[in-house]
């Protein structure tokens, strides 16, 4: 197999957009400008381990916590801004604002704040790729289907990783694990400590990853991936996160554990990838300082655009309804 | 012109559509088993039997009509939907409008529905109004072999998820179909029957109710016309009106419950548009607010019979009208 690596200064540059995004949002938030969002602060390893891992042909399907899958896949922090405020230049008219925005020119193909409803979808973009992986037809490609611990509760995730065992769908579940459901803890929705174990009774291999770690996600998801590649098997990857800001916004996160809070505000993702590459001597202080001024500049950039975007015209109400 | 039962010609729209074009494919609980001609022709890729999950199989076929296949799942029993009801509802239905028009969603639920067999309510229901009332699906309801060729041929070559629903007590009904038939287009209403005195509007099985009671009246010289919906999204609301305004009455009949069901519709569509027109109010025989029962007198007084439909008509025409 051949792995392209991942360049750890560029997946960090990606990670602090992300950020940059989610707290551009919560201030617009603020401000009135954008409705309740579910951000990702806290969660963005997974999305550019796992993203990076994947090639152009590749599809993705999400979930409403989508921004850092859709920014590592390399969408306009613009557009999706514009669309959060319902503007008519967002990836979707303004029609979905923040909670399901799907960008298929990018391969985000379908995205579903039903939650579960990305599961159930995943199978049919997984056997698309294989009917119409045909020469002539289509290029091959796998499936790439974000989802959170909570959705692994619905009886969706079972449905859909068996179908996609039995019909050897090249899909790569990934569940961001990141310990809560809405204003629930995982603990008091399941025994286990987490749902990669239920895979194996399916027929499906599965690995769990240090999810705030995006290089040991990356490698997890290129392993699995070429796996995926190589025998036309799903897999599941399990990343075990923290969802550092509240289930959406706004939300005090009262009902959080204080202790278990700042045990992952420890493991901040970005802080510890950028500590570990400054002790390696891989980032240097104006390093640093360069990626946050283009960074700053780019979501600038990005809500200027989205404050200039028009709202849609009100014909929009009830156009696209049917193909 | 060949004879051929309600099934066969499902079975032959299936069997046409599936030699037109390779992304046609049919999935579902023991379709490989019991359509085994298809099975034989298409092969095991096309024509596959899945595990008992109705829910994954819908989304199944959101996702992959999302993304470049015509999939056909067969539900077996309309109740069986509410197991699909997310996938068909919150995902085929909407994803097109949430994504500003990004996917099309090409495909087709069948299920069956209807007295006539004895099986109770969980496997009789007609639901055929709850998606009505849902945007982005089509819902066509055939009475005729004929028509369930042409019907399905345009709904597995519709853009939009289009519901077949088949009254089970019409699957053995034979009739005439032409052997070259072409795809009768979704939205248009058949005449059955001309008439000058009432109308009667129908679908599925009671057309024959609302045909056996034209003949009843015209012995006593009232002159029914008969109208046949076949699409009940998209209505064809000029075949109602035309046939008002040349009749002044009206009497809607369908197996469904009453209260917000398809009469209701047809009812307020011409008390809107063609209240000028009306002689006498509408009328509208249906099955009651009550679970379909199994025993056969109770299943056979849940659905409008012909003897009904003469005597609504007649309270309506209290003079025949003279030649
Ligand atoms: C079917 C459904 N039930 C409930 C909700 C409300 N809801 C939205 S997100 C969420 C929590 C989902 O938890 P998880 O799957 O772990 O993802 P996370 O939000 O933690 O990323 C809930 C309950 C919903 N959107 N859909």
């Amino acid at each position: 197999m051949t792995i392209r690596p991942l360049d750890p200064v560029q997946a960090l540059e990606r990670m602090m957009l992300i950020r940059a995004y989610e707290e551009t949002l919560i201030d617009l938030h603020g401000r009135g400008r954008a409705a309740g969002t579910c951000t990702s602060v806290g969660q963005e390893a997974p999305a550019v381990g796992v993203v990076s891992a994947l090639t152009a042909d590749d599809l993705i399907l999400t979930n409403h916590r989508s921004a850092g899958h859709l920014l590592a896949r390399g969408a306009d922090p613009g557009r999706m801004l514009a669309e959060v405020m319902g503007k008519q230049d967002g990836y979707c008219g303004g029609k979905s604002g923040s909670l399901h925005i799907s960008a298929k020119e990018l391969g985000i193909v379908l995205t579903s704040t039903i939650v579960g409803g990305e599961l159930a979808l995943a199978t049919g973009v997984g056997l698309s790729r294989t009917m119409l992986n045909q020469p002539g037809l289509n290029k091959p490609g796998i499936v790439a289907c974000f989802f959170g611990d909570g959705a692994a509760t619905e009886g969706r995730f079972q449905e859909s990783l068996n179908l996609a065992a039995v019909w050897k769908l090249p899909i790569l579940y990934v569940c961001e694990n990141n310990q809560w459901q809405a204003f629930v803890h995982r603990k008091e929705t399941m025994l286990a400590d987490g749902i990669a174990g239920q895979a194996a009774a399916l027929g499906v291999e599965s690995a769990v990853v240090d999810g705030n770690d995006p290089l040991a996600v990356f490698d997890a998801a290129s392993a699995a991936i070429d796996g995926i590649r190589r025998t036309g098997k799903p897999f599941l990857l399990e990343a075990m996160t923290y969802r550092l800001r509240g289930h959406f916004e706004p939300d005090d996160q009262g009902y959080v554990d204080k202790a278990e809070l700042a045990h992952w505000r420890d493991r901040d993702p970005i802080l510890c990838l950028r500590a570990r590459l400054e002790r390696e001597g891989r980032l240097t202080a104006d390093a640093v300082a360069a990626i946050e001024a283009r960074v700053r500049a780019t979501m600038e950039a990005a809500t200027a655009f989205a404050d200039a975007s028009p709202y849609p015209g009100l014909d929009a109400l009830t156009t696209d309804v049917y193909a | 012109m060949t004879t051929m039962t309600v099934n066969d010609a499902i079975s032959a729209a299936l069997a046409e559509e599936m030699r037109n074009d390779p992304t046609v494919m049919i999935f579902g609980e023991g379709v490989a088993t019991k359509r085994h001609d298809l099975l034989a022709e298409f092969g095991p890729a096309r024509v596959r039997n899945t595990p008992l999950a109705e829910g994954i199989i819908a989304g199944t076929a959101a996702g992959a009509a999302a993304t470049g296949l015509r999939p056909v799942v067969d539900l077996l029993f309309a109740p069986f939907l509410c197991y699909a009801m997310d996938e068909i509802v919150n995902s085929a239905g909407k994803l097109r409008y949430i994504s500003g028009g990004q996917f099309k969603f090409p495909m087709v639920v069948l299920a069956m529905t209807g007295a006539g067999w004895g099986v109770g309510a969980q496997h009789n229901h007609n639901v055929e109004s709850w998606f009505v009332h849902s945007p982005g699906l089509k819902i066509v309801m055939p009475s005729t072999p004929a028509d369930f060729k042409g019907l399905m041929k345009s709904a597995i070559r519709d853009d939009n998820p289009v519901l077949v629903f088949a009254d089970i007590a019409l699957g053995y009904s034979t009739g005439e179909v032409p052997e070259d038939a072409e795809a009768i287009p979704l939205g248009k209403a058949a005449v059955r029957r001309e008439g000058r005195d009432v109308t009667l509007v129908s679908y599925a099985k009671t057309v024959g109710t609302c045909m056996a009671a034209a003949d009843t009246l015209a012995t006593a010289g009232i002159d029914a016309e008969v109208i046949d919906l076949r699409s009940l999204k998209p209505l064809d609301e000029d075949a109602i009106l035309r046939s008002v305004a040349k009749t002044g009455r009206l009497v809607v009949v369908h197996e469904a419950s009453r209260l917000c069901g398809v009469g209701a519709e047809i009812a307020a569509l011409v008390a809107e548009k063609a209240f000028a027109n009306l002689r006498a109010p509408v009328l509208r025989l249906t099955g009651p607010d009550a679970p379909p029962p199994a025993s056969f007198p109770l299943e056979q007084a849940f659905v409008p019979q012909a003897d009904a439909v003469v005597a609504a008509v007649r309270s309506l025409v209290a003079e025949p009208a003279t030649a």
